[in-house]
């Protein structure tokens, strides 16, 4: 598709096109771009969020002493700054995956698209009721 | 012309997107911040055995680790093309970002099985 | 208001220079006046070499994209006194195109991303001129109509990271205009229009950072008609994987 272009024999009829070359810097260009990186970036406090949940399980199965252990290991300065940072990165995630939600699905009630909101609202809610059942499952026990 | 395959992994990857975004804010708060640091009161340690042991949680918490980790390896792939451009490197951010995801979820499944 | 404010318009001379500059102009600051009359000012009376692309000058024919203090803009459509408070407005060439001269870029890639994905209705077969028009109800018509509003500006592309990061991706207005035919009723074509957005340098690409969408100016929402693409290719692809007896 693009053989002629990226090497046309240049002469004196056709000079030289200037190509700007992007920079590795290019995301901090424009808050937009540092904006969609972050949100990018928040997929690595995902999976830090699945290690931990995985060290918690294996903690737990081995025995009360190496879930306190585990325990003592969350408590560390280090480990609670990573896990309120992670904390800011998850629900950032959420809330920008429930914000884009509305535009990748064209949800049409008749005959026209329904709002945004209607997507978003939903969402919201669910995510609401999903994290007090977890909440009360997990406070209850 | 060859149609992609991409739409697998974009599918796992939206899966993921969605699990980990009801899921995860509250596990991680609850579980490595409020408990542990006394905010509100932790279960002990049989009740939350019990209650890990317990079918239904074993299914969900697998699911929950294997579409996050998808998840994770889809974006994180496309961070390492366009953020860092390496795209020429793909031989290794391919399998490194979804060799990774299947690690995670094999480990994910063996500690489940057995806890 | 001053009296004047200050352009900074890129200047790249292929014969003599390496690299594009930025030159100063100073032109009157009118409050009716957008930034095409400037250049179109600075060209008349104060330096004659200057050059760029642009038509209608009322935002409907897409030729005089350019970036304006780093925000892709129609020229036609951005007036100088939005900038009055900074005094000084920078005029550079699309982003992420080749630059022929000045402000002028080269156009031939987009062109031919937007050929290969048909843009056109595709029959099987033609309805014969007696059988009477495509009958369309407005529900119709709605499926595809914010699509059809694209004017091949390129803003789209000089707002995508993508675009300037991966030289196969067939970009934002190209996948919208593909929608639009795709949805449109009277088409047949989807399948044929699938084969070239399918590939891995068709529309995968798309990380959803969402610019095109904001820099728009007919509100295509161009970010919109590739998710939702790419939801359509998925479920055709799982379909063809899980069902491969399906007649296609």
């Amino acid at each position: 598709m693009n053989e002629v272009r990226q090497n046309p024999a240049y002469t004196e009829f056709r000079p030289r096109w200037y190509r700007a070359q992007v920079s590795t810097w290019w995301w901090l260009g424009r808050w937009s771009y540092l904006k969609f990186i972050l949100r990018e970036i928040s997929s690595v406090f995902v999976a830090w969020f699945v290690a931990e949940l995985l060290l918690a399980l294996s903690a737990l199965s081995s025995g009360p002493g190496d879930y306190g252990e585990f325990q003592d290991f969350l408590r560390n300065p280090f480990v609670v700054a990573t896990n309120v940072v992670s904390l800011f990165f998850v629900i950032f995630h959420a809330v920008t995956w429930f914000n884009l939600a509305p535009k990748a699905m064209a949800v049409r009630v008749g005959g026209k698209r329904i709002p945004d909101l209607w997507i978003e609202g939903p969402n919201y809610l669910a995510w609401a009721v999903v994290s007090a059942i977890v909440a009360w499952f997990l406070l209850r026990a | 012309m060859k149609r992609s395959n991409e739409p697998v992994l974009w599918v796992l990857f939206s899966a993921g997107g969605v699990v980990a975004a009801f899921l995860i804010p509250v596990l991680l708060f609850l579980l490595f911040l409020a408990f542990p640091l006394g905010w509100l009161k932790p279960p002990s340690y049989e009740s939350l055995l019990s209650l890990v042991r317990l079918p239904i949680t074993r299914l969900v918490l697998f699911a929950l680790c294997f579409f996050s980790l998808f998840h994770w390896a889809h974006r994180f792939r496309y961070t390492l093309y366009d953020g860092l451009q390496i795209k020429h490197l793909n031989q290794l951010i391919f399998p490194f970002c979804y060799g990774g995801a299947l690690v995670g979820t094999a480990v994910a499944a063996y500690i489940l099985w057995n806890i | 208001m001053a009296e004047t404010i200050t352009l900074e318009v890129t200047r790249y001379s292929p014969e003599e220079d390496t690299e594009p500059r930025l030159q100063e102009y100073e032109v009157p600051l009118r409050k009716d006046w957008v930034v095409l009359d400037a250049l179109n000012h600075i060209k008349d009376k104060v330096d004659g070499t200057l050059t760029f692309r642009w038509s209608c000058r009322m935002g409907i024919c897409g030729s005089c994209g350019m970036m304006v203090n780093g925000e892709p803009k129609l020229t036609c459509a951005t007036f100088l006194s939005s900038y009055a408070s900074e005094g000084r407005i920078r005029v550079q060439p699309l982003r992420y195109f080749p630059v022929i001269r000045d402000l002028v870029v080269a156009v031939e890639d987009f062109m031919t991303k937007l050929g290969s994905v048909k843009p056109w209705l595709i029959r099987r077969e033609e309805k014969p001129i007696a059988e009477g028009e495509y009958l369309q109800t407005p529900e119709q018509l709605d499926l595809f109509k914010q699509f059809s509003m694209c004017i091949n500006c390129m803003l789209c592309y000089a707002a995508c990271p993508v675009v300037g990061l991966d030289p196969t991706f067939i970009g934002p207005a190209a996948i919208a205009l593909a929608q639009r035919y795709n949805l449109d009723s009277r088409d047949e074509g989807a399948q044929d229009r699938m084969d070239v957005l399918a590939q891995h340098e068709g529309i995968w690409g798309c990380t959803f950072v969402g610019d095109c969408t904001k820099a728009c100016p007919k509100k295509v929402d161009p970010a919109g008609a590739i998710q939702q693409y790419k939801l359509t290719a998925t479920l055709d692809r799982l379909k063809s994987l899980l069902m491969p007896w399906g007649a296609r």
